[in-house]
């Protein structure tokens, strides 16, 4: 499973950062969103993957991280995808009134010139 | 806990609850909010200031204010914690947020309907950067802050602002995005996220992890110097902080101090001379990194020609100064770099405010907002004297027979500025200047010998700081001869007072430093001291036990699970 999300959040930052480069603004907007998710996989998989662990304390079982997952990972996770979300829509208003301001969907603000 | 203990949660209460009632105040009553906001910022000033008294008066052992908001011990929830340089900074902020409130108030927050509401969640992030002691609470505080700026940043609006603004949220987007990895990374080694925690289970990182642990101090430290304004990821800094309005810019001021102060706070904490084999990990990648961004920056001011940008250069000659004095980890140092992070600060948020009243008369289409990053700067003698001026006997321009009174306070407040900003006696940044060079030279104190010479590093940090300060006077003088002296059709501006009043203040407040340097120098050498040995702040975070509430004191014989 390691694997799997290593891979997966390898996948995401790479294609976000990719994006983030590009000299269109909608194209940084998706590559922002991609890497925040890559960001929320990777804090998620700090707390450690595990695969059948109680999240909610349960009478009877131990009250050690041996038998629950991590639950502090899943609070900074919640909190980190609120902002980012939050973040990217006030970049789409902005990236709304550049566009309308300068008449171009570039970065700059003006077309390269040829 | 004491009442003082709990007065250490309201600088970030304040804002919050000013903040919500200008919500609900809708957007016309702009008079009434702009009053709520003075009154609420000049409260915030207060309990700084008064927080700054109680943590200097008290002893040495008591000195750290400690609250817990969850009513939580240490390591398990948040903490709050004021200590010198918290106190320090509180203060700085609440004084740059009541100038800029001031000059803001006589014409820039008509310029859009949230200003108020804003300005004031700016401060609460601000303030909330400065008191948390949880690495997590801090990113939400950047955050809060973060987002505030935002819209400040926009405010105004116009295409230079919007394009500015633009790459500004980009790049603190993808910062932001570091923060969160190499908070996550110190969290899966060492299972916390409590600064002072954090700090006690550093030397323990077994030698395997040892290597994860730096990497992800380096990304964090990366999201820091991202936002203080470390070369090369400081290019956002001046299209935006030139691009923003002058209260705005005066405010941002203090947003990249927040950077260093970050990386002073866990520096010191994490990698203190007790953190074993981390022990100042990374301390001259801050000094190569400072002198860097300190002669970038020394050799942009050259080129510079509006005054905004020139403010925005001089944030970055102070930002490297203080980065490279910071990575040597001495706190004789250290002591000078925080005085003089002070007084650059507060001449810089005067500089900032006066350079809107010195351009406002320029014509817009003498120096367009957006092209100024690709030229040179024209020689002087080339501007000759406009037809049909005065001559007198041996033909030259008369100039300056009546000064307007506002051109007398411009150019006089600009000299002082300019005389704060390059460094040069008598004002306070010659005393902040002067200290840096002493203390580099004696690190041990005046007249006690070293038993090690001063590394180069050292000695181009020396060259770096009085080049720097050249650089400044030239680019400074020549953009005062051309605003002040060149001979042109340029109506005196008109100001107004409120826009006077916050300059006059932020200029003498620097003048009361030059005079009363010591109380300033004291406090800063205690604060350095204190930060070279965190043992106090430990014990002091760890020592504060949470208030037993009414079921606790009821049933005391509570069986722990």
């Amino acid at each position: 499973m390691e694997e799997v999300i290593a891979i997966a959040i390898g996948v995401l930052a790479a294609s976000g950062v990719w994006l983030i480069l590009r000299p269109r603004t909608f194209q940084v907007v998706m590559g922002l969103c991609l890497l925040s998710y890559g960001v929320n996989l990777f804090i998620f998989s700090m707390g450690s993957l595990f695969i059948g662990k109680e999240p909610i304390i349960k009478d009877g079982i131990p009250q050690d991280l041996l038998n629950y997952t991590d639950p502090l990972p899943q609070a900074l996770v919640l909190t980190a995808i609120v902002i980012s979300f939050a973040m990217t829509a006030l970049f789409l208003v902005v990236l709304l009134a550049s566009r309308g301001l300068t008449g171009t969907d570039h970065v700059d603000g003006r077309e390269p010139s040829e | 806990m004491s009442a003082m203990n709990q007065l250490i949660v309201a600088p970030i209460l304040l804002p919050l609850i000013t903040a919500a009632l200008m919500l609900l105040l809708g957007e016309k009553r702009r008079p009434l909010k702009a009053r709520i906001n003075l009154v609420s910022s000049l409260l915030g000033l207060g309990i700084s200031v008064v927080l700054l008294l109680w943590v200097h008066t008290q002893g040495q052992a008591g000195s750290i204010g400690v609250y817990l908001p969850g009513n939580w011990p240490a390591p398990f929830g948040i903490v709050l914690v004021v200590d010198r340089l918290a106190a320090m900074m509180l203060v700085l902020t609440g004084i740059i947020g009541v100038s800029a409130l001031l000059f803001a108030m006589a014409r820039w927050d008509s310029a859009g309907a949230s200003f108020h509401a804003l300005f004031q969640i700016q401060l609460m992030g601000l303030y909330g950067a400065f008191l948390t002691a949880d690495l997590f609470n801090l990113f939400v505080f950047f955050e809060v802050l973060l987002a505030a700026s935002y819209g400040l940043i926009l405010h105004g609006s116009g295409r230079a602002r919007v394009k500015a603004g633009l790459h500004y949220i980009a790049i603190n987007l993808v910062a932001s995005s570091l923060f969160l990895i190499g908070a996550a990374m110190l969290y899966g080694v060492t299972g916390t996220l409590n600064m002072a925690d954090l700090a006690i289970k550093i030397p323990l990182v077994p030698e395997a992890d040892r290597g994860l642990l730096h990497a992800g101090a380096a990304i964090l430290a990366i999201a820091f110097l991202a936002k203080a304004g470390i070369w090369p990821l400081n290019f956002w800094l001046v299209p935006a902080y030139s691009a923003a309005s002058a209260p705005v810019a005066a405010l941002f001021a203090i947003m990249t101090k927040v950077g260093i102060y970050t990386v002073l706070r866990l520096w010191t904490l994490l990698f203190s001379g007790q953190a074993g084999a981390s022990s100042f990990f990374g301390g001259e990648w801050l000094v190569y990194g400072g002198l860097a961004t300190l002669g970038c920056a020394a050799l942009s001011i050259l080129a510079a020609q509006r005054l905004e940008r020139m403010a925005s250069l001089s944030i970055l000659v102070s930002a490297g100064t203080l980065l490279a004095a910071i990575g040597f980890g001495q706190p004789a140092l250290t002591a000078a770099a925080l005085f003089y992070l002070v007084s650059s600060t507060l001449a810089l948020c005067a500089l900032f405010l006066l350079a809107e009243l010195i351009e406002r008369s320029r014509s817009v289409n003498e120096i367009p907002l957006d092209d100024d990053s690709d030229t040179l700067p024209p020689a002087l003698e080339l501007s000759q004297p406009p037809k049909g001026i005065n001559l007198d006997d041996e033909q030259k321009a008369v100039v300056g027979q009546v000064i307007p009174w506002a051109m007398a306070f411009l150019g006089l407040s600009f000299i002082a500025c300019a005389l704060l900003v390059i460094g040069m006696p008598p004002l306070s940044g010659f005393i902040g200047k002067l200290n840096l060079i002493s203390a580099l030279l004696n690190p041990q104190g005046l007249g006690l010998a070293t038993e090690q010479p001063l590394p180069a590093t050292g000695w181009a940090l020396l060259a770096l700081l009085v080049l720097s300060g050249l650089a400044s006077l030239i680019a400074l003088a020549r953009v005062g001869i051309t605003r002040f002296w060149t001979p042109q059709e340029r109506p005196s501006p008109v100001l107004r007072r409120l826009e006077c009043l916050p300059i006059v203040a932020l200029l003498s407040l620097c003048v009361l430093l030059s005079i009363q340097a010591e109380p300033l120098l004291r406090y800063t050498q205690d604060t350095a001291s204190g930060l070279q040995d965190p043992q106090q702040y430990l014990s002091a975070v760890f020592a504060t036990r949470p208030t037993p509430g009414p079921l606790a004191q009821a049933k005391p014989a509570e069986v722990q699970p």
